[in-house]
């Protein structure tokens, strides 16, 4: 069954085009990788989904229910959290405040103290600084706190977006072992990286986008193996040659 | 010490309690969504109004008047967030200034249509008399002021910084995309913020109408000691605004006590330069 479907949607800043033209499915309880290099329109996608930026043209439906026009609160309310790149933390409130802030979609106190123990169960670090500002976190505490808030409000669908970004080796492994976990409890994960290889590991399906548009999907096997992809991705070709780093 | 000086700073401390209740609505506004609100003193008239017709109309005194303030201002400040303040947001930071700005011109000059140029007074009987407390004697308008202001400056600080609508009002004024991915409503938390700001500066208004002449030129001068207060407290710091209030207060009356009373100013706006051309961000700002 199809959780979420964006359909050819094309996002606008201005006069400047940031999404042309995507497309992407995400399954109930599958991890669906959205691949991209930088600049490709993975964070624009994620942020219309949540609707942080509207989009222009297309559609998003969460089950059965159109959710593009929708302002983010309310569809975060209707169980799809996003993680959002930069993490966007609270930096001025402690740890369990953050988390607190993630649950305000669950009116019910008694699940809110029970979702903050599921938390601090994934989470042990959080537990111990729960008490602490979140500006006080370590990059890798920090990404565990936007996941853990974005887990708070219960969701059908965790969005993350490049939660590997900046994080020592070590700290991604254990993000993504958690990923699997959270997988195997019946979360549904759409999942925006550069890191294609560990990304790829985890998902059952991938979708590329290249330059704002859906070029490549398909389950994420068949992705890994594809040469095209290695080329699109890491862009070889083009845009190395015009831009060597 | 003398019980003169003890005296002094008694009312110095009670004076800068309701400088720092007044001031801790527009530091919450400036906290909440970094607009400077221009029609802050004029809201500090309306609550001073508001405790002279309780009076004229149904002869009531603080204690009628001071809820009947928070009530009317709060829906002011409501009203106000959604027909003007939220659009003018959006635009840039000339039309926050010059809007916030024509709310002063329009409440002030409303108060003028309606009320008249007349200076106005709260019979002193009102809140009557002095109170003896230990070696002096200290007028009960002005205790009441100062007690209530207290209490209501902790009571939203308390709210802001222990419970949830706290948190959330907050999280707003951090980051108003984050918050509404967490499911807040940010218009909401931001008309929650004029609605305290207004009830506060309301109440402060109907605690000084007490002691103080009644005028729609009054918010004027009271503005000036709120932007004092706010700037030297630091810019959306309610702690701040308490501190700040308190010491202006003290400096206030210390040096009316000590130079003359139309010297004053001159002590308070000298010392505030001062503080912030050693420490810009204010006592309790952040840098």
């Amino acid at each position: 069954m199809t959780l979420l479907a964006v359909e050819h949607i094309e996002v606008r800043y201005g006069g400047l085009i940031g999404v042309a033209d995507v497309s992407l499915e995400v399954p109930s309880g599958a991890v669906v990788a959205l691949l991209g290099s930088n600049g490709a329109g993975k964070t624009t996608t994620l942020n219309a989904i949540a609707g942080l930026v509207p989009t222009t043209r297309g559609s998003i439906t969460l089950g059965t229910e159109r959710i593009d026009r929708k302002p983010a609160y309310a569809i975060v309310r209707k169980g799809l959290a996003l993680s959002p790149e930069g993490w966007r933390l609270f930096l001025q409130q402690t740890v369990e405040r953050n988390l607190r802030l993630g649950a305000t979609p669950v009116a019910d106190r008694s699940r809110q103290a029970a979702l903050l123990e599921r938390v601090y169960a994934v989470f042990p670090k959080l537990a111990e600084r729960r008490h602490q500002y979140a500006g006080t976190l370590s990059g890798g505490e920090r990404q565990m706190l936007a996941i853990g808030r974005a887990l708070m409000s219960s969701p059908k669908l965790l969005m993350l977006d490049e939660p590997s970004l900046g994080l020592a080796p070590a700290v991604i492994d254990f993000l993504y072992e958690t990923l699997v976990r959270l997988r195997r409890e019946g979360l549904t994960i759409l999942l925006a990286e550069q890191a294609i290889e560990m990304a790829l590991e985890v998902a059952d399906y991938a979708h590329v986008l290249q330059v704002g548009r859906s070029v490549l999907s398909g389950p994420a096997r068949q992705i890994a193996r594809d040469p095209e992809v290695q080329r699109i991705y890491l862009g070889v070709g083009e845009i190395r040659a015009a831009e060597p780093t | 010490m003398s019980s003169t000086f003890i005296q002094v700073i008694a009312s110095g401390l009670l004076l800068g309690a309701v400088y720092a209740l007044f001031s801790s609505g527009l530091t919450l506004i400036w906290g909440m969504m970094n607009v400077i609100n221009f029609a802050h003193g004029d809201f500090v008239m309306l609550g001073m109004y508001v405790a002279f017709v309780v009076w004229t109309v149904m002869g009531g005194g603080p204690a009628a008047a001071v809820p009947i303030a928070a009530l009317v201002l709060a829906s002011l400040g409501i009203v106000c967030y959604f027909v003007l303040i939220r659009h003018i947001t959006r635009g840039p930071m000339l039309a926050q200034i010059l809007g916030t700005f024509g709310l002063a011109l329009l409440l002030r000059y409303s108060a003028f249509w309606y009320f008249g140029t007349s200076f106005r007074t709260l019979p002193e009987t009102l809140v009557g008399g002095t109170l003896p407390i230990g070696p002096i004697r200290i007028e009960s308008s002005r205790l009441l002021a100062g007690v209530v202001a207290l209490v209501v400056t902790v009571c939203l600080h308390l709210l802001l910084t222990r419970t949830t609508l706290g948190s959330r009002m907050l999280a707003v004024a951090e980051d108003a995309d984050a918050a509404e991915l967490m499911g807040i409503r940010p218009d909401r938390m931001q008309a929650i913020a004029w609605g305290l700001a207004a009830a506060a500066t309301g109440i402060a208004g109907a605690l000084i109408a007490n002691f103080f002449y009644v005028a729609p030129s009054v918010g004027e001068t009271l503005a000036i000691v709120a932007f004092v207060t706010v700037s030297l407290g630091g810019f959306g710091s309610v702690p701040g605004a308490l501190a700040a209030g308190l010491l202006i207060g003290i400096v206030e009356q210390v040096s009316a006590y000590a130079i003359g009373a139309i010297y004053k100013d001159i002590v308070v706006y000298a010392l505030f330069v001062l503080a912030l051309w050693l420490r810009p961000v204010g006592l309790m700002g952040r840098a």
